[in-house]
C-alpha cells in the first residue's frame, strides 16, 4: 500500500485504501516513500498497517513518481508482495502506471471496490461517466489496484506498526527529472477541475448579481466555482467555470447546485461527484432525481444562511 | 392576427452571395464543388469519379482536387436524417453493375406494411394507398447509408471536407465561380479567438448545390438569380427517434390521424412511420406541415404522446431509446421546384430544390438521380472549349431532370399535399381522386400559402403532452442530448431572428422548434415578448426558416452527430 | 527536434459498452481524442518556437484509425505511425505501453507528447507506462510546457497547487487540457494532409507482442446513488444542510 504524504501528513485517501486493504485481511504493509519521513511511517500503524516500510532519502524529497517505482519495485521483488494498492493523485496515478510497466504487471485503475470473489481479487470501477460498472481482474501477479479518490474512509485501529528501512537505489532514467518550484497554490482558490468542493450556480439565481451568493458560499467550503450552459450563455459567468456536457467534466467530493435544474448536458458533467446538494425551488427539477440531498427551497435564502453557519462552524 | 411573416427575420439574401474576397493566390483551386456530401452530393461526386476514371487527361487538367465536397456536419452522415424507406432505383442506376443491393448498407426489405388510421383509442387499419406501396423497397438509415456513399465517393476520387459550412456563394460577373467557407474560432460576440482560422474561397469550374432541406446558399442563389417556382416552398418537421426494441418489429407502419388533428381550422397535415431496423432496432417519427396554426403545437411532444397508443406502445415499451433527430421535409412538390435547376456555373440537386414525393414519402432515390445526372452536366461543362457558361451545358441538366422518373412521379402527386391545405377529410378525397387519375384530375395548380403566413390560433393543445417519464416519453433537452449534439457553446449566434415580438409568435417558436432553443422571456407592456435564444442547442432541421425566422449554418462542425438516423 | 505525439481516436457520439466483448463500442465512425488535440497543438507550438523539427503522430488501433490521424496531420503534424494489427485488440496498459514503446523507440523523438486523458478512458495513466519501458523521464498533469537548451520545463498541477519540473531530453510530457486552445485546421491542411507520410506497422514489424494483464469480467448497472433525502425550506434548511454534511464528514 503506497502512503502517500504530504507537508508532513499522510494523505487520507491512502489511509482510507490502508482500511480497506486490512479488511480484506492477510500481509498489509505500507510504504512511505520521502524524506525525513520516519515518524510518519510509524503513524500508519494507527490506520491499519501491520508493517510499514520506510525508505527515507534526500533524493526523495521532490514528490516525483519514477523514484517510487524504484523503491517499490525494488521492495516488491524482494518482499514477494503479490498485490500493490494506491489511492488516485496526480502523483500515485503516475507511480502505479510506471510500477505496471517496470514489472510486467496488471493494473486496474478508477476502482471504487475491491473484494475476493472465489480466490481472487475482484475490482469494480465505473465506466462511461459512472453510467456502468464493471468488474475487473488480473490474469498474474503482481496485482496493481489504483483506486478513485477518497473511495475510502480512514479506519483508526489504534495499532502499531514495525517498521522497516528499505534501501533506496535509483536507476538512471528515474533522476533526471528534477523539482524547480513546488507546490504554489492557486491564488484563486483552487481550480475548478482539481477542486474537492464546488459550489455551482444556474438560472435559478435569478440573475448575475446573484452570483455573489454562490462565491460566498464556495470561499467559506474552501471550495472552486461553476456555472450551467445557460448562465454562461446568458453572460453571467465566463465560459471557463462552465459544468457540463460542453463544458467541463467534474468529480469533486461536494457539489452544492444552487438553482440549477440539472438538465442532462449539466448532469453528465458532474454526476460522479462523491455528494450532491441541490437547492432549487422547483420541485420537480430533475436534479432532485439523482442528488443525495434535495432542498426545495428560494437560493435567496438558503444559501447565504448556509454560509454564515458554515463560517461559524469552520471556526473563521 | 398574428403571422410569424409579419416578423422577418434580419436577414437577406444578399449577405449569401459576393465576389471572391481572398487575394488569387490565395483561393483554393478545385475542379467541380459539390456542397453538401448527402446521398445528392454524394451521388454526383461517385458519378463524377466514374466519368472521370474514363477521361485521364480531363481529369488532370483538373487540378490536385478534381472534385471536392464540403460537409457542414462532423461527418457525413453526422447531419442525415430520414425515415428511411429507399427505393434502390437510385442506388442501382448510380452504380451500375459495379455494386449490388447487398453491398448497400440497406436494412431491412419491406416485407409487410400496414396502414393505420388513429383515433385517441383505437387504430383502423386503412388500405395503403397505392402512392405508399413499399414492396420493393428497403429501410435504411439515411446516416448510415450518406457515410457508405462517402466511402465510395472518396474510393471515386473525391475529397470530402467535413466540418466545413459554404456561408457565401461566390458569383463573378454574372456567374457562380465557388463558394466561401466558414471561419472558426469566433466568441459568441463575434470576436475571433486565439485559434481564430478564417474561411476560404474555394473556386471551381461548376458548383453543385446539394445542401438538402433549407439549403443556405440554395435559397440565396433562387433569390439572386430569380428561379423561384410557380408556388412558394412549403415544410414539414419531421422528428424521429431510434430505439432498441425488446422484440422485433415485421412490419412498416404509417398512421393518420391521432393525434394530429383533422379540422381545417387546424391544418394539421402529416402523420408518423414506424420502421424496423434490422430485428434489433425500431425507429419512428411525426412528420407534420409546418403550416399548421396552433401556437400550442409541439411536434416534438405529439411524437412522445404517439408513443402511449395502444398500437405503438406495445412496439417500444421495454426497449431503449438510442437516438433523436429533427429535420424539415420540403413539401411542395413539382410547383415549387425553382423554374430552373440551373444558372451560370450553378447546379441545384435534391432535397435543397424540393425533389421529394409528399405522398410516397419518398426523396431519396431522387436525390441519388438528381445527383448523378448533376455529375453528367458538370462533365460536360469540364470537357475542352467549353465552360459552366457556354450555353446550353448546364441547361442539359434541366432536360435530364424533366426526362427523367423523377419529374414523372412528381406530376403525377403534383396537387396533393397542397388539397390537404383543405383539411384531413377533404384532402383525402382529393387526393384520392389524383391517384386514380395519376395526377390529370383535379385540374390546375394548386396554390400553396407560405407556412409563415399562416395565421396564428392558440388551443389547450399542451394538456395533452404526457409528462416526460423518462422510459418511454422524454423532454427535449434528453432528446437534444440523444442526437449527439455537442456543439461549441461560445460562438456567434447562427439564428436570425426577431427577439421583440408578440407573445404568439414567441410560443409559436418555442414550441415548434424540437430542440429547444426558443425561451420566452419578459414581457413588455407594449404586450411583445423577449424571446431568448440558445443557439447550442439547434440540430439545424431547418423550421425557423418556415416560421418566420432564418437558420444560417453554424461554424463547421456544429450541430447533430447523427449515427442510425 | 523531433517531437512524437501519441494519439488515439475515440468513437464518436454517445459511448457506450459493447455488452459482448465488454469494452468500448468501436463501432462508430472515430474522431481525435480531444484530449489528445492539446498535445498535437502543443507539439505544433513547440516546433514552431525552435524553428525546426518534426512531428510524428504515433497510434495504435484499428485501420480506421487512419481517420483520428488525418485530422492532426491536417492541423500541421509532419507524418503519421499506426500501429495496426489483430493481435493488439484487448491489450490492457502493460500490452499497450510495451507496443508504443517500440514504436517510439524506432522513432528515437526528442520529446514525446499525450494529451491527459479522463480518468475513466483506456488510455489514462498511459504515459507514466511508457515513459518507465523508454526509461525516460516524465513530467504530467503539465499545464504550461517550456522546451529549451534540451529541456523540458513543465508546470505541473496537482491538488496541492502547481509544481515545476524541469527533465533533460529526450523526455515524455503529458499535457492538460489546460495548456492551450488547438488550432483549427485550415482547408489548405485539411487536403494536405492525405499526401502526408502514413505509415502502417505490425506488431511483428516491431519484434513485440501487446497482450493483457487484467481482464474485463463482467457489467452491471451501478448502484442507486442512495435515497434522496428531499426536504422543503421552513427556514431551516440551512441549518439540516450543515448536518448533513458535518454526518458525511464534509465539513
Amino acid at each position: 500500500m503506497f502512503l502517500e504524504h504530504h507537508e508532513g501528513e499522510l494523505q487520507k485517501g491512502s489511509l482510507g485504501v490502508l482500511a480497506k486493504a486490512a479488511q480484506l485481511g492477510d500481509d498489509v504493509a505500507g510504504v512511505v516513500i520521502g524524506s525525513g519521513v520516519k515518524e510518519l511511517a510509524a503513524e500508519a500503524g494507527k490506520f491499519g498497517a501491520a508493517k510499514v516500510f520506510v525508505a527515507d532519502d534526500a533524493s526523495l524529497d521532490a514528490p516525483l513518481p519514477q523514484p517510487r517505482v524504484d523503491v517499490l519495485a525494488s521492495l516488491v521483488r524482494d518482499q514477494g508482495f503479490d498485490t500493490v494498492l494506491f489511492a488516485a493523485s496526480v502523483l500515485s496515478a503516475d507511480v502505479a502506471a510506471g510500477l505496471a510497466a517496470r514489472l510486467d504487471a496488471g493494473l486496474n485503475w478508477d476502482l471504487v471496490d475491491l473484494e475476493r470473489r472465489d480466490g481472487q481479487l475482484v475490482g469494480k470501477r465505473p465506466a462511461l461517466g459512472d453510467s456502468v460498472y464493471v468488474d475487473v481482474g488480473w490474469t498474474g501477479e503482481p496485482r496493481l489496484a489504483l483506486f478513485r479518490s477518497g473511495t475510502f474512509d480512514p479506519a483508526e485501529t489504534g495499532g502499531s506498526a514495525e517498521v522497516e528501512d528499505v534501501a533506496v537505489e535509483l536507476e538512471e532514467h528515474s533522476r533526471a527529472a528534477t523539482m524547480v518550484e513546488q507546490a504554489h497554490a492557486e491564488s484563486e482558490g483552487p481550480d475548478l477541475a482539481e477542486a474537492d468542493v464546488i459550489v455551482a450556480g444556474g438560472r435559478g439565481l435569478g440573475g448575475p448579481e446573484n452570483f455573489t451568493l454562490v462565491e460566498e458560499l464556495a470561499k467559506a467550503l474552501g471550495g472552486a466555482v461553476g456555472a450551467t450552459r445557460a448562465v454562461v450563455d446568458a453572460g453571467w459567468y465566463p465560459y471557463s467555470t462552465q459544468i457540463g456536457q460542453t463544458g467541463k467534466s467534474v468529480s469533486p467530493k461536494l457539489y452544492v447546485a444552487c438553482g440549477i435544474s440539472g438538465a442532462i448536458q449539466h448532469k453528465v458533467g458532474m454526476q460522479s461527484s462523491g455528494t450532491i446538494v441541490a437547492i432549487n425551488k422547483d420541485p420537480n427539477a430533475p436534479i432532485f432525481d439523482f442528488c443525495d440531498l434535495g432542498v426545495v427551497g428560494d437560493v435567496h435564502q438558503v444559501v447565504p444562511k448556509l454560509t454564515e453557519l458554515v463560517r461559524e462552524r469552520r471556526g473563521s | 392576427m398574428t403571422r410569424p411573416a409579419d416578423f422577418p427575420p434580419p436577414f437577406s439574401a444578399s449577405e449569401a452571395i459576393g465576389a471572391p474576397t481572398d487575394p488569387p493566390d490565395e483561393r483554393i483551386d478545385v475542379g467541380v464543388l459539390i456542397v453538401g456530401a448527402g446521398p445528392a452530393g454524394l451521388a454526383c461526386a461517385i458519378r463524377l469519379g466514374q466519368l472521370l476514371e474514363e477521361a485521364p487527361e480531363l481529369r488532370a487538367r483538373l487540378g490536385d482536387v478534381p472534385v471536392a465536397v464540403l460537409e457542414k456536419g462532423k461527418q457525413p452522415g453526422s447531419h442525415l436524417l430520414s425515415g428511411a424507406v429507399v427505393n434502390p432505383r437510385g442506388l442501382r442506376r448510380l452504380f451500375g453493375g459495379r455494386k449490388e443491393l447487398e453491398d448497400m448498407p440497406l436494412l431491412s426489405p419491406v416485407e409487410s406494411e400496414a396502414v393505420f388510421f388513429l383515433t385517441g383509442n383505437s387504430a383502423f387499419r386503412i388500405p395503403a394507398p397505392p402512392t405508399m406501396k413499399n414492396h420493393g423497397n428497403w429501410v435504411a438509415s439515411l446516416s448510415e447509408l450518406g457515410r457508405w456513399l462517402a466511402e465510395e465517393a472518396e474510393q471515386a476520387g473525391a475529397m470530402i471536407l467535413p466540418e466545413t459550412s459554404a456561408t457565401k456563394l461566390l458569383v463573378d460577373h454574372g456567374r457562380v465561380v465557388g463558394v466561401r467557407t466558414g471561419d472558426k474560432g469566433r466568441a459568441r460576440d463575434g470576436e475571433p479567438m486565439s485559434n481564430f482560422e478564417p474561411g476560404s474561397d474555394i473556386v471551381a469550374r461548376v458548383t453543385v448545390l446539394a445542401e438538402g432541406t433549407q439549403g443556405h446558399l440554395t435559397g440565396a442563389a433562387i433569390e439572386h438569380f430569380s428561379l423561384q417556382g410557380e408556388n412558394p416552398q412549403v415544410w414539414a418537421l419531421g422528428v424521429k427517434e431510434v430505439w432498441r426494441v425488446a422484440k422485433p418489429l415485421r412490419r412498416v407502419i404509417h398512421t393518420l390521424g391521432w393525434p394530429l388533428r383533422g379540422g381545417a381550422k387546424y391544418r394539421e397535415f402529416g402523420g408518423s412511420f414506424i420502421y424496423p431496423m434490422g430485428d434489433e432496432h425500431v425507429t419512428l417519427g411525426m412528420v407534420v406541415g409546418l403550416d399548421y396554426r396552433d401556437v400550442e403545437l409541439s411536434v416534438h411532444d405529439v411524437l412522445q404522446e404517439l408513443k402511449l397508443h395502444s398500437l405503438v406502445m406495445p412496439i417500444v415499451a421495454g426497449g431503449e431509446r438510442l437516438e433523436w433527430g429533427a429535420k424539415t421535409i420540403p413539401e411542395g412538390g413539382l410547383y415549387s421546384l425553382p423554374r430552373k435547376l440551373h444558372a451560370p456555373g450553378l447546379l441545384l440537386c435534391g432535397d435543397g430544390p424540393g425533389m421529394v414525393n409528399v405522398p410516397a414519402l419518398k426523396g431519396i432515390h431522387y436525390a441519388v438521380e438528381s445527383g448523378r445526372l448533376a455529375a453528367e452536366s458538370a462533365f460536360d461543362a469540364l470537357r475542352r472549349g467549353r465552360t459552366a457558361a457556354t450555353p446550353g451545358v448546364l441547361e442539359s441538366y434541366d432536360r435530364a431532370i424533366r426526362d427523367s422518373f423523377i419529374w414523372r412521379d412528381l406530376e403525377q402527386v403534383k396537387n396533393m399535399r397542397q388539397a390537404f391545405g383543405r383539411g384531413l377529410w377533404l384532402g383525402g378525397a382529393l387526393a384520392g381522386m389524383m391517384t386514380a387519375t395519376r395526377g390529370k384530375l383535379p385540374p390546375g395548380t394548386f396554390r400553396t400559402e407560405l407556412d409563415a403566413e399562416q395565421d396564428l390560433i392558440r388551443t389547450s393543445r399542451p394538456s395533452r403532452y404526457p409528462a416526460p417519464d423518462g422510459r418511454l416519453t422524454f423532454d427535449k433537452l434528453s432528446s437534444v442530448f440523444l442526437s449527439g449534439n455537442k456543439t461549441r457553446d461560445d460562438q456567434p449566434n447562427h439564428i436570425r431572428v426577431q427577439t421583440r415580438v408578440p407573445r404568439d409568435v414567441a410560443d409559436l417558436w418555442a414550441n415548434m422548434c424540437p430542440a429547444h432553443v426558443y425561451e420566452v422571456g419578459d414581457g413588455d407592456a407594449d404586450g411583445t415578448v423577449h424571446v431568448q435564444l440558445n443557439p447550442s442547442n439547434c440540430v439545424q432541421c431547418g423550421a425557423i426558416t418556415a416560421k418566420g425566422g432564418r437558420l444560417t449554418p453554424p461554424e463547421g462542425g456544429s450541430g447533430p452527430e447523427y449515427q442510425r438516423t | 527536434m523531433k517531437i512524437a505525439v501519441c494519439v488515439k481516436q475515440v468513437p464518436e457520439g454517445n459511448r457506450r459498452l459493447d455488452p459482448g466483448t465488454k469494452r468500448l463500442d468501436r463501432s462508430g465512425e472515430g474522431a481525435l481524442n480531444a484530449f489528445d488535440a492539446h498535445a498535437v497543438e502543443e507539439a505544433l507550438r513547440v516546433k514552431d518556437h525552435s524553428g525546426e523539427g518534426e512531428v510524428v503522430l504515433v497510434s495504435m488501433g484499428p485501420a480506421k484509425a487512419a481517420d483520428a490521424l488525418r485530422k492532426a496531420l491536417a492541423m500541421g503534424a509532419d507524418r503519421a505511425v499506426l500501429v495496426s494489427d489483430d493481435g493488439a485488440a484487448g491489450a490492457d496498459l502493460v500490452g499497450t505501453s510495451r507496443v508504443l514503446a517500440a514504436a517510439l523507440e524506432r522513432e528515437q523523438p526528442d520529446l514525446v507528447l499525450f494529451g491527459q486523458q479522463a480518468a475513466d478512458a483506456d488510455g489514462a495513466v498511459l504515459w507514466s507506462a511508457v515513459a518507465e519501458r523508454l526509461r525516460r523521464p516524465v513530467i504530467s498533469q503539465v499545464a504550461e510546457l517550456t522546451v529549451a537548451d534540451g529541456k523540458a520545463r513543465g508546470k505541473r498541477q496537482t491538488e496541492f497547487g502547481y509544481d515545476v519540473i524541469e527533465a533533460p531530453l529526450p523526455a515524455v510530457v503529458a499535457v492538460s487540457d489546460a495548456i492551450n486552445e488547438p488550432r483549427y485546421p485550415s482547408l489548405k491542411g485539411i487536403m494536405g494532409a492525405k499526401s502526408k507520410p502514413q505509415e502502417t506497422v505490425t506488431l511483428s514489424d516491431l519484434g513485440v507482442e501487446a497482450g493483457a494483464k487484467t481482464e474485463v469480467l463482467e457489467l452491471s448497472d451501478p448502484p442507486p446513488r442512495g435515497e434522496t433525502k428531499k426536504i422543503e425550506d421552513d427556514g431551516n434548511a440551512a441549518a439540516q444542510i450543515v448536518e448533513f454534511l458535518a454526518e458525511r464528514r464534509l465539513i
